[in-house]
């Protein structure tokens, strides 16, 4: 089964075009980036991909219809689409039980042990941590589940991300995408 | 990160049929609800809040109680009733007006917000799915803020109670009066009563029409939510001179089908006579459920398809 499976992805914002028949296909294990100029429908792409916007033409992420099955596909799919989106009144502690409770998938000691290496306190609420920081607990969430797919939607979380995976699971990188 | 985890591994040793899909028991209605408390203290705060505020008051005028009863003496028992119930069903009216200001600030906030602040990008980014996150916000007004405003009253009227009968017998007075005319056992049934059948049952479809505005507005969901039904009224009231639409929403407002057939008294008193069964028959009810499930599925539709402002 390929991971993400498009033919003929069209979307449409009125009289503007985002996405113009797009067919491609890729593979599990693979890395795969998107490149473009400024409104080439880059973020629009991985909004279809994530469930987030319907689209028109065939779309199949690891066998689902993303805009359909959003919620099953979650349990698969972990997607960054902005560093800014953790909800500023949150404490770092209930993000972590929330994610906890909610995401089968997610590894709470995998996501503490990453935090114990950061000086991020439990206790501290999103709208008091530094924006490096609050790039560092968007991954050590991200990091903490173990997804078949990885979208990344923003240069320098992806970025950071990226770094991170190669250096501290330089093993494991093909297996995030797996 | 295809490392087994340590709860994957733990349910494998459970039940080693099942498949690694589904790793560890996870349950996304109890943990939107709770993420709900967490974002918006105020549920409990405000009530809370003005629990404590009248009981202070409550225990300043104390002092004056033993003359107040004195003077209660002299009238017939039905009015001395009145005068001694008074502030109980001052705490329980105040409670019911929080308990729905805070379900309205809520249930405007409660899709626009998330869309506004953009967090509804990582809220969707995990496994819970549109309709989850929407039951588990109108189960804020139509549960969680009539149980709260219940308990808290509750507490209330038992403090008040001990205060009164702690006052009226260092006075020398007999407390047996106050209590049996409190009867706050059938008070307490009868708040409960009146609280499910009007503020949850009759004002659902309030709430469920301003979680839709909520998800759907593009800005200032007060005035969406409130605009478009005085519009409609002005526009009756211009084009065929009636108010059968103000009358509509006055009705639902006042108790709907769940109205009390004695007008004028507190909806507590214990001397009301409660009508369960003609509420459970009257199509009002039923057909006010019908507008609260389609505005819930259409505040499900606009959160699924509406992104962040």
């Amino acid at each position: 089964m390929a991971c993400i499976e498009t033919r003929g992805l069209r979307r449409a914002f009125g009289a503007t075009v985002a996405l113009d028949g797009i067919t491609f296909r890729v593979e599990e294990g693979r890395i795969l980036g998107l490149i473009g100029p400024n409104g080439a429908g880059k973020t629009t792409a991985l909004n279809a991909i994530t469930g987030l916007t319907p689209f028109q033409g065939e779309l199949r992420v690891l066998g689902r219809d993303p805009w359909a099955e959003r919620e099953q596909l979650m349990r698969d799919v972990c997607f960054t689409a902005d560093l800014a989106v953790l909800p500023r009144w949150a404490r770092v502690s209930q993000l972590l039980d929330y994610v906890a409770g909610v995401h089968p998938r997610f590894d709470r000691a995998k996501a503490e042990a990453f935090l114990a290496k950061t000086t991020i306190r439990r206790t501290s609420k999103v709208k008091e941590l530094s924006k490096g920081m609050v790039t560092q607990l968007h991954l050590a969430i991200v990091m903490a589940i173990d997804a078949r797919l990885l979208v990344l939607d923003e240069p320098t979380l992806g970025l950071v991300l990226f770094v991170a995976l190669i250096s501290h699971q330089a093993g494991q990188v093909q297996g995030t995408a797996r | 990160m295809n490392t087994p985890t340590h709860t994957m591994s733990e349910s494998r040793l459970e039940s080693p049929v099942v498949a690694p899909a589904m790793p560890s028991a996870t349950s996304p209605m109890y943990w939107s609800v709770r993420r709900e408390l967490w974002e918006h203290r105020s549920i409990w705060m405000a009530p809370l809040a003005l629990a404590s505020v009248f009981l202070l008051g409550f225990a300043i005028s104390a002092v004056r109680l033993p003359a107040r009863m004195r003077a209660a003496a002299a009238l017939d028992p039905m009015q001395q009733r009145a005068a001694m119930a008074g502030p109980y069903d001052m705490a329980a009216g105040l409670m019911m007006l929080t308990a729905m200001i805070v379900g309205i600030i809520y249930c405007l906030d409660a899709l626009y917000g998330e869309r506004r602040d953009r967090s509804t990008l990582f809220w969707k980014s995990l496994p819970v799915s549109d309709r989850t996150a929407v039951l588990a916000k109108a189960s804020i007004p139509l549960l969680v803020l009539p149980l709260l405003a219940f308990a808290i009253t509750v507490a209330m009227h038992l403090v008040m109670l001990l205060l009164h009968s702690a006052v009226i017998a260092a006075s020398g007075q007999s407390v047996a009066a106050l209590w049996s005319q409190m009867a706050m056992f059938r008070r307490s049934l009868f708040l409960l009563y009146h609280l499910v059948t009007v503020h949850a049952l009759s004002h659902a479809p309030f709430y469920a029409w301003m979680l839709l505005v909520s998800a759907w507005a593009p800005r200032a969901p007060l005035l969406w939510a409130f605009l478009p039904p005085i519009a409609i009224c002005s526009l009756e009231k211009l084009a065929f001179n009636t108010t059968h639409f103000l009358a509509l929403l006055r009705n639902r407002l006042e108790g709907g089908p769940a109205a009390m057939p004695m007008s004028g008294m507190f909806p507590t008193d214990p001397m009301t006579h409660l009508t369960p069964g003609a509420f459970l028959n009257s199509p009002g009810l039923w057909l006010g459920l019908a507008v609260t499930a389609a505005f819930l599925a259409g505040a499900v539709r606009q959160r699924r398809s509406r992104g962040p402002i």
